[in-house]
């Protein structure tokens, strides 16, 4: 079933130098397996394609059900260079829940909403 | 027998511009042994060096002696004490605002300690010829091609000089740049007697500092949930209960706002996280794919199994240099059509900057419709064209601050001689400020030396 990625995690973001970091949580083991099989480093970069200008790194915590995207050039400068409104990609974590992905019923079942 | 004592370190500032209330409901409404206050951004110290050019008794967090005068009363009658990054580039002036308005409230016997050592700008050049480069960690550069431009240069420092302090009596430490998590670090090295190679539970205490260190972030502030949080309004601060094992328990005071949950947690450990299994620190390195966390009761998260490495040869240095200019403005533009509109508005003051010889490139130049989906931009979809308003945001940078401020001019004008419906200019013409650039490094552990004072109101 085609869900926003919000359903099945939350997220924080914040700046890193001239990038910003994603971290996103998934919501229930079922969602974090999938999510480390579908999420991944060219998914996100395309789908941040007018924000980051750079490269996106993913890292994975697996005790915290989290996988943490680092988007290396999202803030136009970073620091006091940027002109953007959020120059500190404080918004980039719900500009990623946005994401529509395709989720098996058996794993939104599993998976509490919010 | 196992060491059974509990600390409670609270934060109750996660910026400088956090709001009073939260060290001021700490004291008051719970138990507290160590408060914890951080006032540091990295562009901060760019800004106190500058104070301090054109005052000898500025540049300091000004808020922490405001704050301290409130809740000294608190302070003392129930001897808590204070570790804050309040000093900024001139801890010593800070310290002596401090002496006076305690020693104003008649409060005599508080021992007020200094911790500096991280400033390392007046020797900069010294160090320079004794060959260290200050390469810039992301592009390589080495530091001789800024130098002229440099506006601050501070290395992060650790726990143990706060613990020293502390043992020497003091309770109110002051530091310049000593690390976020070290604030809470130092005060559970004092407590428990923690050493330098005891990198497991350094590690458990630098994730304690790293979750606490923004304030309610950790408490239901900026959480995804957010319908599911109560009473953000008197929202709780975050509190650290220690043990001597490294194991420590998230908590905030009984009836406070807010929700403090494996989640809210979680969410503040990935916050502004690059490499999990490398939280580098000047006192270890912790993993933080190690981190257990549990629901102990309401409002009550337990966090142990922390795994530690020893830290690395270096300090990371913290360098603000001149790096252009730059000026940013807003317009309101109502509706029928606003976005429409908007996009006008932006080619004409491009294009009347053009006549005048005023060109900027693309990634010197900002174009921004707020309320047209920005913050997300390619990403948000709906009707954004029936944006009933819009807020044209423009900014331009570059090194010619003639330029920056000439695009300034070009703005106001909009309003009679636009299209209809511009409105809401009330800020003047932007002007041109400072860029500080960044230029992080690292430096040789053994170049640095912390040195601890004590002084009594």
């Amino acid at each position: 079933m085609k869900v926003q990625l919000e359903r099945i995690a939350s997220a924080r973001s914040g700046d890193k130098g001239e990038g910003s970091n994603v971290g996103v949580l998934a919501r229930s083991d079922e969602a974090y397996a999938f999510l480390k099989e579908v999420l991944t480093a060219e998914r996100v970069r395309a789908h941040f394609h007018a924000i980051n200008r750079g490269k996106v790194v993913r890292y994975e915590a697996d005790n915290l059900r989290a996988l943490n995207f680092l988007l290396l050039d999202s803030l136009g400068g970073g620091g006091s260079a940027s002109l953007k409104t959020d120059a500190q990609g404080k918004t980039h974590g719900l500009a990623l829940l946005r994401l529509e992905l395709d989720v098996p019923e058996e794993i939104l079942e599993r998976t509490p909403a919010r | 027998m196992p060491n059974k004592k509990k600390v409670l370190v609270a934060n109750g500032q996660g910026f400088w511009g956090d709001s009073i209330l939260g060290p001021i409901r700490l004291l008051r409404e719970g138990p507290l042994d160590y408060l914890t206050l951080d006032y540091l951004a990295e562009v901060t110290l760019s800004i106190m060096q500058k104070q301090r050019s054109r005052d000898p008794r500025a540049g300091y967090a000004t808020d922490f002696v405001k704050l301290i005068e409130r809740v000294l009363p608190d302070l003392v009658a129930k001897n808590v004490k204070v570790v804050a990054n309040a000093g900024g580039v001139n801890p010593h002036a800070c310290k002596d605002a401090l002496l006076a308005v305690i020693g104003k409230a008649g409060q005599s016997g508080v021992k007020v300690a200094v911790v500096e050592g991280d400033d390392i700008l007046e020797g900069l050049d010294a160090l320079l010829q004794q060959g260290e480069e200050f390469r810039n960690l992301d592009t390589g550069r080495p530091l001789s091609e800024v130098r002229d431009r440099v506006l601050s240069a501070n290395v992060y420092t650790g726990a143990f000089p706060i613990a020293e302090a502390l043992g020497q009596g003091a309770q109110i430490v002051l530091t310049g740049r000593a690390t976020d998590p070290s604030l809470v670090l130092g005060p559970l090295v004092h407590e428990f007697g923690w050493g330098v190679g005891d990198h497991t539970r350094l590690a458990a205490g630098t994730v304690a500092g790293h979750i606490v260190e923004c304030g309610a972030q950790c408490t239901g502030g900026n959480f995804t949930d957010w319908r599911a949080v109560p009473n953000l309004a008197m929202v709780g601060y975050p509190i650290v209960e220690a043990s001597e094992d490294g194991s420590f328990v998230v908590t905030k005071h009984a009836g406070t706002g807010g929700l403090c949950t494996v989640d809210t947690v979680r969410h503040q450990l990935v916050y502004e996280m690059g490499d999990p299994q490398r939280y580098l620190t000047p006192d270890c390195v912790a993993d933080f794919t190690s981190i257990r966390l549990a629901q102990e009761g309401p409002e009550r998260v337990r966090v142990d199994g922390i795994r530690g490495k020893p830290p690395t040869p270096t300090y990371k240095v913290s360098i603000s240099y001149l790096a252009g200019w730059k000026a940013t403005g807003e317009l309101t533009i109502s509706g029928p059509d606003a976005l429409e509109k908007a996009r006008l508005c932006a080619r004409i003051v491009w294009e009347r900057l053009a006549y005048d010889g005023c060109t900027f490139a693309p990634e010197e130049r900002l174009e921004e419709y707020v309320g047209a989906g920005t913050c997300h931009a390619g990403i948000a979809g709906g009707e954004l064209e029936a944006a009933p308003e819009v807020v044209l945001r423009l900014g331009v940078k570059g090194s010619d601050k003639k330029k920056v401020d000439r695009f300034g001019s070009e703005l106001v004008p909009l309003v009679t001689s636009g299209p209809p419906g511009v409105t809401g200019f009330a800020g003047g013409r932007p002007k041109a400020t400072e860029i500080v650039g960044f230029w992080p490094a690292l430096m040789k552990k053994e170049l640095v030396r912390s040195r601890v004072s004590v002084f009594t109101s």
